[in-house]
């Protein structure tokens, strides 16, 4: 039990998506502008993760192994596809702040990257255990992200007011502060990591 | 179980029967979810009329027109109606000039052509920028609120082109996209009150270009 617990931290932390790993930077970059879009992004992209990893384990001694990329694309694809179609229905205000950044979940190198990975090699149990690992660590960086910048930039904290708009670094929103506080981020997880 | 070895045969098999699974789950959830995405729009376009118009006991969807204006720009137009009386109109507006490109806005102009409110429904302008336009024309402060405006006697430009609306600060760019998106709802406006087909509206028929002069908004005594 420790062992399949530790699938899950392996993707929280030591191999988190973003921190450690620094894949799938663009939606990072891009979809942080508040702590709210980030999550979502982050919940969005866990969804087709957990659902692919476990798919792509159970197909994987059916799938020929030059065949192998585009089954797995197929399969990724599929997900997105449906998760659009389900978000456009029940969370429209969701869809139309991500926008475009939904179907560019198909191109995410995090998820193409743990099907080849870990779900072509492991059982479908564990390969569910990591989509679900990879997914909040990625959650829980684009949530971060999402936060700094959304307090420094808006003087919001999950859209409450915190301190008035105008003393807000507008630059924090913008790309450049995109940059900016995940290199801050960085250096602070790498900090934590090499102390503990 | 062993892999299954990469021949030609096993590969059209496995890529093709993968692809087939996809689409029949993809068409299917389509199915399940056409219902709710058409009621998420209309429920969308509502609570977008809603904002701009005056309370009204009609279905401004169902009642939907459009009309094409001088330049020759089809605007979709929403009627409000409170028992039969036309309490104002909304009108889906857009403009190309937005600093990120296309700005769709929904303008409710009440029966005298003056502006009663606004709803930005898409716009893809700089977060912290031009994207304040969602709140920045309605807040009461200097020069910024074109509510109660009306485009017929006010000079609906920003300052900087001698106009009497304050722009956004930092988005000038965006500030004249959404005024010319502003404009263009007005000239619809002014096509639909003048050449109303609608019968019980005749009555409410002022044209843009007799419209009364507003008393001037209590915000635009600065400067």
């Amino acid at each position: 039990m420790k062992n399949k617990f530790g699938i899950v931290l392996n993707g929280l932390i030591t191999e988190n998506p973003t921190f450690v790993l620094m894949l799938g930077m663009c939606p990072t970059l891009a979809t942080t502008t508040s702590a709210l879009n980030g999550m979502g992004m982050g919940l969005a992209t866990s969804f087709v993760l957990i659902c692919s990893n476990l798919v792509i384990s159970l197909l994987k001694n059916i799938i020929p192994d030059n065949v192998r990329i585009p089954s797995f694309i197929v399969v990724i694809a599929s997900f997105v596809t449906l998760l659009e179609m389900i978000m456009k229905a029940y969370v429209p205000d969701l869809y139309e702040s991500l926008g475009l950044f939904i179907p560019l979940i198909v191109v995410n190198c995090i998820v193409l990257g743990r099907a080849e990975a870990f779900a072509s090699k492991n059982n479908p149990f564990d390969s569910l255990l990591d989509g679900l690992g990879i997914g909040l660590g990625f959650t829980f960086a684009l949530t971060l992200l999402g936060m700094v910048r959304e307090f420094l930039g808006a003087g919001t904290f999950f859209g409450l007011q915190v301190f008035p708009e105008q003393y807000g670094a507008l630059v924090f929103i913008l790309a450049p502060g995109a940059f900016i506080t995940l290199a801050y981020l960085l250096a602070i997880m790498n900090k934590i990591r090499k102390v503990s | 179980m062993k892999k299954l070895e990469s021949s030609l045969t096993n590969m059209m098999l496995v890529l093709g029967g993968i692809a087939i699974v996809a689409s029949a789950l993809l068409a299917w959830v389509n199915v399940l979810t056409a219902e709710p995405v058409r009621q998420a729009e209309i429920a969308k376009q509502e609570k977008a009329i809603k904002d701009v118009t005056p309370a009204f006991d009609n279905s401004p969807v169902a009642d939907r027109y459009e009309v094409t204006t001088p330049a020759g720009e089809v605007l979709a137009c929403y009627p409000a109606r409170k028992g039969g009386e036309l309490q104002g109109i909304a009108v889906e507006s857009y403009s190309e000039k937005g600093f990120s490109g296309h700005i769709s806005v929904m303008v409710g102009f009440t029966p005298d052509g003056s502006i009663y409110n606004y709803s930005v429904l898409k716009q893809g302008e700089t977060p912290g920028l031009g994207a304040k336009m969602g709140t920045w024309f309605k807040t009461e402060k200097n020069r910024q609120d074109i509510r109660g405006k009306n485009p017929a006697s006010d000079n609906m430009t920003v300052s900087k082109d001698g106009g009497e609306v304050d722009a956004i600060t930092a988005a000038t760019i965006s500030s004249r996209a959404f005024l010319d998106a502003v404009g263009r709802a007005y000239e619809g406006f002014a096509v639909s009150q003048g050449v109303n087909a609608l019968p019980n509206d005749s009555a409410d028929a002022v044209s843009g270009a007799t419209a009364i002069v507003e008393p001037s908004n209590p915000s635009s005594n600065e400067e």
